[in-house]
C-alpha cells in the first residue's frame, strides 16, 4: 500500500519493529549507509540473502568470524554484485528454493563504476533480485576518491579543491529504467517509509528491481554526524536528488514535491563544498532546474504511454518450435 | 555408449552426466561449440539446470562462485582472454573453497591474435589455488570432467580441466560417454559443508585480519596434498568402473628408459609414435606424460626420473625471462635427488600459437639431446633467427 509522504510525520514512523541489523556492527557514527541497511532488512525480512561487493559495507559487516547481519551474508569482488545476485537466485530456483529475496547491496562506485557491465548484464536479463546503490557520490571506502556519482563541484582526494569535480553526476536511474526493468526508483533516508515502501513493492515484482539510496557520509562529505538526515532530507528538498520511481522504464512518478529549498542550505552543511564560488552554486542551480524538466518531461511522456504489452504464450498446443537453419 | 565427438563435445556430454545445476558461461573461440552444446542441452531439458548467459568471462565464473556458495553445482567454461579475464575471481574461487569445474580450451595469449594452442593461459593461473587437469584425448576429457567434480566436492577446491584448441577441442574421436546411472552411483549429489543458508546465517568471504588469513590458506595448500591422493584413488575408481583408470601421470614405455621426454596434452599422442620409432631403432626412449599439474605430483616425478640419463621437457608455454613452465616444475621437483641420480635435463619450447609439434620435431628435439648436439638448458625449437633481438629493442619480424 502506497505510503503518502508528503503528510509525513517523523513520529509516527509506520516502520516494522525488528531489527535484522545487529548492533557491534563498524560503521562511523551517522553513517547513512547503515541506517540504509537497516531500514532495507526492515522492510525486506529475514528470508533475504545479502551480496555485499567491495564498498564500506565489506567492512561495516564486521571482520572473520563475525557479522552484524542476521541474514547470510556473501561478500564478493569489486565488480561482480549483480551477477553474485543473479548466481544464489540461479542456484536457488535450481533447488527448488521459494520464497527468498536476494538483496545486492552495493557502493556508488560497485554501482556506477566498476559493477556497471556486471548490473548492465542482470538487468538485461531480467534476473529476478533486487539491486540497492547506497550512493555516498564518492569512493569512501579508500578514502573519498571520485567516482562518476560525484557531483559537480564537490572536493575528493582525487578531485582537489584547486580542480573540484567538473563533471555532473551520472544519473543511474534512468540508466536503469532504460533496460525496462519493471522497477526502479530513488529513495532518502530523510524519508524512511518511502524508502521501505519502494522496497516492498520491488520485493512484490519478479525481475530485476534497482533503488538509488542516496547517503549520508560524515567523513566523505566533511559533515557533522548529527547532520546526516538533515542533509538527506536537504537533497530531496533543494531538488538535488529527486525522489521518484518508474515502472518498466515507462511511467515516472515524481513521490515527492520539494520545497526547492535554496541549494545553499544543502551545501554550506558539508565541507566538500565550502571552496566553491558562486559561479559553482549558479551552475548547480542550471542543472538542478534542467534536471527537473527532463524528470518532468519524462513524467509526461509517461502518463501518454501504455505499460508494455502482456506476452503472448505460445498455445498449448503447439509446443514444438522449429530450430533456425544451420 | 560409443560416439564420435569433438574434445568440446566430450565436454558438454560431461557435463550433462555431471548433473551441474548452474552454469554460467560466455562464447570463446575455440570454447564456444562447449556452451552451444550444453545450451542445447539445457533447452532439450537433457540437462536440468539454470543457465546465466552472462556478459563477461568475468561475470561466468562471479556467477558460479556465487551459486556454488549458495550450494549448487556449477559449471563454467573458457579459454585464454576470457581465463585472463577472469583470473580476480579464480583466486577467489579456490579462496572461497569451491569446488567449481572450469573446462578452458588452451589457446594462446594475444598479441598478437591467436586463437591457436598454448599452454601459457591455463598456467598463467597456476598459483591460483586451483587444481588443473590436462588432457590428451576427447576420452580422456569426459572422465576427467566426471573426476574433477569427485575430486573437487572432496577437497574444497576448484578444478580446470584442460584441453589443446583445436587439436583437441575440434578433433572428432571416438568416445565411450558413460551410462547416466554409471556416472550417478559414482558422484553424489554436492553437500557443501558451508553455504548460505537462513536456517544458520554466516558471512562469507569477510575481512580476515592477519591473524588468521594465514590459516585459511594454509588450509589451502593442504588440502591440494590430500587432493594428490584423492586424484589417485578416483582414478583408480574410475578404472574399475569403465575399464579406464588414470593416475597424476602417464607412463610410456618407461621401464628402461634412459632418454625420457616429458610433456602434456595432445603432444603425448604424437610422442608415442616417436618413442616406439626410437625403441624400434635401439634407443631406449620413454614418455613421461603430466596429467594432474596442480596438484603438483613432485615426489612421483621424481621417483620416476630417478637414474635416466637424458631428459626432455617440451613446454608449449614460456615464463618469459625465465624457462618454460613443466620444466621450471621438474627441475624444482628433481633437486632433491643426489648428484648421482640427477639426470640431465633440456627444456625445449614449442609449439606455441598453434605452431605444430610433428614426429620430426619430436624427434629432432630427442635425438639432438641424446647425441649430444642440443646442450642448451633451453632451446626454442624451429624459430626463425632472431634478427636484430640481441638489442632486446626489437619485437616484430
Amino acid at each position: 500500500m502506497a505510503i503518502d509522504i508528503t503528510t509525513y510525520d517523523p513520529k509516527n514512523l509506520h516502520l516494522p519493529e525488528f531489527d535484522i541489523l545487529h548492533s557491534g556492527h563498524l560503521a562511523c557514527p551517522g553513517c547513512g549507509a547503515a541506517l540504509g541497511m537497516r531500514l532495507a532488512l526492515k522492510a525486506l525480512g529475514p528470508k533475504t540473502m545479502v551480496v555485499i561487493p567491495a564498498c564500506c559495507w565489506a567492512v561495516i559487516n564486521g571482520p572473520y568470524p563475525y557479522e552484524a547481519l542476521g541474514v547470510p551474508v556473501l561478500q564478493v569482488a569489486f565488480e561482480t554484485a549483480a551477477i553474485s545476485a543473479s548466481g544464489i537466485r540461479a542456484a536457488l530456483d535450481a533447488q527448488g528454493k521459494e520464497g527468498i529475496t536476494v538483496l545486492a547491496w552495493a557502493g556508488d562506485g560497485g554501482t556506477f563504476d566498476i559493477g556497471f557491465q556486471s548490473l548492465s548484464g542482470a538487468a538485461e536479463r531480467n534476473d529476478d533480485i533486487i539491486y540497492v546503490c547506497y550512493d555516498n557520490e564518492a569512493y569512501m571506502n579508500t578514502g573519498i576518491q571520485r567516482s562518476s556519482a560525484t557531483p559537480y563541484g564537490a572536493w575528493t582526494t582525487t578531485t582537489p579543491v584547486e580542480s573540484p569535480k567538473p563533471e555532473p553526476k551520472k544519473n543511474m536511474v534512468e540508466i536503469m529504467a532504460e533496460h525496462r526493468v519493471p522497477y526502479t526508483a530513488t529513495a532518502s533516508l530523510a524519508f524512511p517509509e518511502d524508502f521501505v515502501r519502494k522496497l516492498q513493492k520491488a520485493q512484490s515484482i519478479r525481475g530485476a528491481k534497482f533503488i538509488h539510496l542516496w547517503s549520508s557520509c560524515p567523513p566523505g562529505h566533511k559533515s557533522e554526524e548529527r547532520y546526516s538526515i538533515r542533509i538527506a532530507r536537504l537533497a530531496v528538498e533543494t531538488g538535488v536528488f529527486p525522489l521518484y520511481e518508474v515502472d518498466y522504464g515507462t511511467k515516472y512518478t515524481i513521490n515527492h514535491e520539494p520545497a526547492f529549498t535554496d541549494i545553499n542550505e544543502y551545501l554550506k552543511l558539508q565541507g566538500r563544498f565550502r571552496h566553491l564560488k558562486p559561479y559553482h552554486v549558479e551552475n548547480m542551480r542550471r542543472n538542478i532546474e534542467w534536471e527537473w524538466k527532463r524528470l518532468r518531461a519524462k513524467v509526461e511522456m509517461g502518463e501518454k504511454l501504455p505499460l508494455p504489452p502482456a506476452p503472448v504464450h505460445a498455445p498449448v498446443d503447439e509446443g514444438e518450435h522449429t530450430p533456425p537453419a544451420k | 555408449m560409443r560416439m564420435v565427438i569433438k574434445g568440446n563435445g566430450a565436454v558438454a556430454h560431461a557435463v550433462r552426466l555431471a548433473r551441474p545445476q548452474v552454469i554460467s558461461a560466455y562464447p570463446i573461440t575455440p570454447q564456444t561449440s562447449i556452451i552451444e552444446g550444453i545450451a542445447s542441452m539445457v533447452a532439450e531439458g537433457k540437462i536440468d539446470a539454470r543457465f546465466i548467459k552472462v556478459e563477461s568471462e568475468h561475470s561466468a565464473l562471479a556467477g558460479c562462485i556465487a551459486a556454488e556458495s549458495a550450494g549448487a553445482r556449477t559449471f563454467t567454461a573458457t579459454s585464454a582472454q576470457g581465463l585472463a579475464l577472469m583470473h580476480e575471481v579464480i583466486h577467489w574461487a579456490a579462496g572461497a573453497r569451491l569446488p567449481i569445474v572450469l573446462a578452458n580450451v588452451n589457446r594462446a595469449m594475444a598479441p598478437g591474435w591467436s586463437i591457436w594452442t598454448d599452454q601459457t593461459d591455463s598456467l598463467s593461473q597456476r598459483d591460483t589455488g586451483w587444481m588443473q587437469v590436462y588432457c590428451q584425448s576427447a576420452q580422456e576429457v569426459v572422465d576427467s570432467v566426471i573426476q574433477a567434480y569427485k575430486v573437487s566436492e572432496r577437497v574444497l577446491l576448484p578444478t580446470m580441466v584442460i584441453l589443446d584448441a583445436f587439436f583437441l577441442s575440434h578433433t572428432y574421436e571416438d568416445v565411450e560417454v558413460p551410462e547416466p546411472g554409471l556416472v550417478d552411483g559414482f558422484l553424489p549429489p554436492l553437500d557443501l559443508p558451508q553455504k548460505m543458508d537462513l536456517e544458520h546465517p554466516a558471512a562469507l568471504g569477510n575481512l580476515v585480519f592477519p591473524d588468521r588469513y594465514m590459516e585459511f590458506r594454509r588450509k589451502m595448500d593442504l588440502a591440494h596434498q590430500v587432493a594428490l591422493g584423492v586424484w589417485d584413488e578416483v582414478g583408480r575408481e574410475w578404472g574399475e568402473l569403465t575399464g579406464r583408470p588414470y593416475g597424476l601421470v602417464e607412463q610410456y614405455r618407461m621401464d628402461d628408459a634412459e632418454l625420457v621426454l616429458v610433456t602434456a596434452a595432445t603432444t603425448a599422442s604424437t610422442a608415442r609414435v616417436v618413442i616406439d620409432a626410437l625403441r624400434d631403432e635401439g634407443v631406449a626412449a620413454g614418455l613421461l606424460r603430466l596429467r594432474v599439474f596442480r596438484p603438483f605430483p613432485a615426489d612421483l616425478i621424481r621417483t620416476i626420473l630417478a637414474d635416466r640419463k637424458k631428459v626432455v621437457i617440451l613446454d608449449r608455454n614460456c615464463s618469459f625471462g625465465h624457462h618454460g613452465i613443466f620444466h621450471q616444475e621438474i627441475k624444482s621437483a628433481l633437486y632433491e635427488l643426489p648428484a648421482g641420480q640427477q639426470p640431465e635435463m633440456h627444456g625445449v619450447i614449442a609449439g606455441l600459437g598453434g605452431r605444430d609439434v610433428t614426429v620430426e620435431d619430436l624427434r629432432g628435439m630427442l635425438m639432438g639431446v641424446w647425441e649430444g648436439r642440443i646442450t642448451k638448458p633451453v632451446t626454442w625449437w624451429n624459430v626463425l633467427e632472431a634478427k636484430g633481438a640481441e638489442t632486446g629493442a626489437v619485437a616484430m619480424g
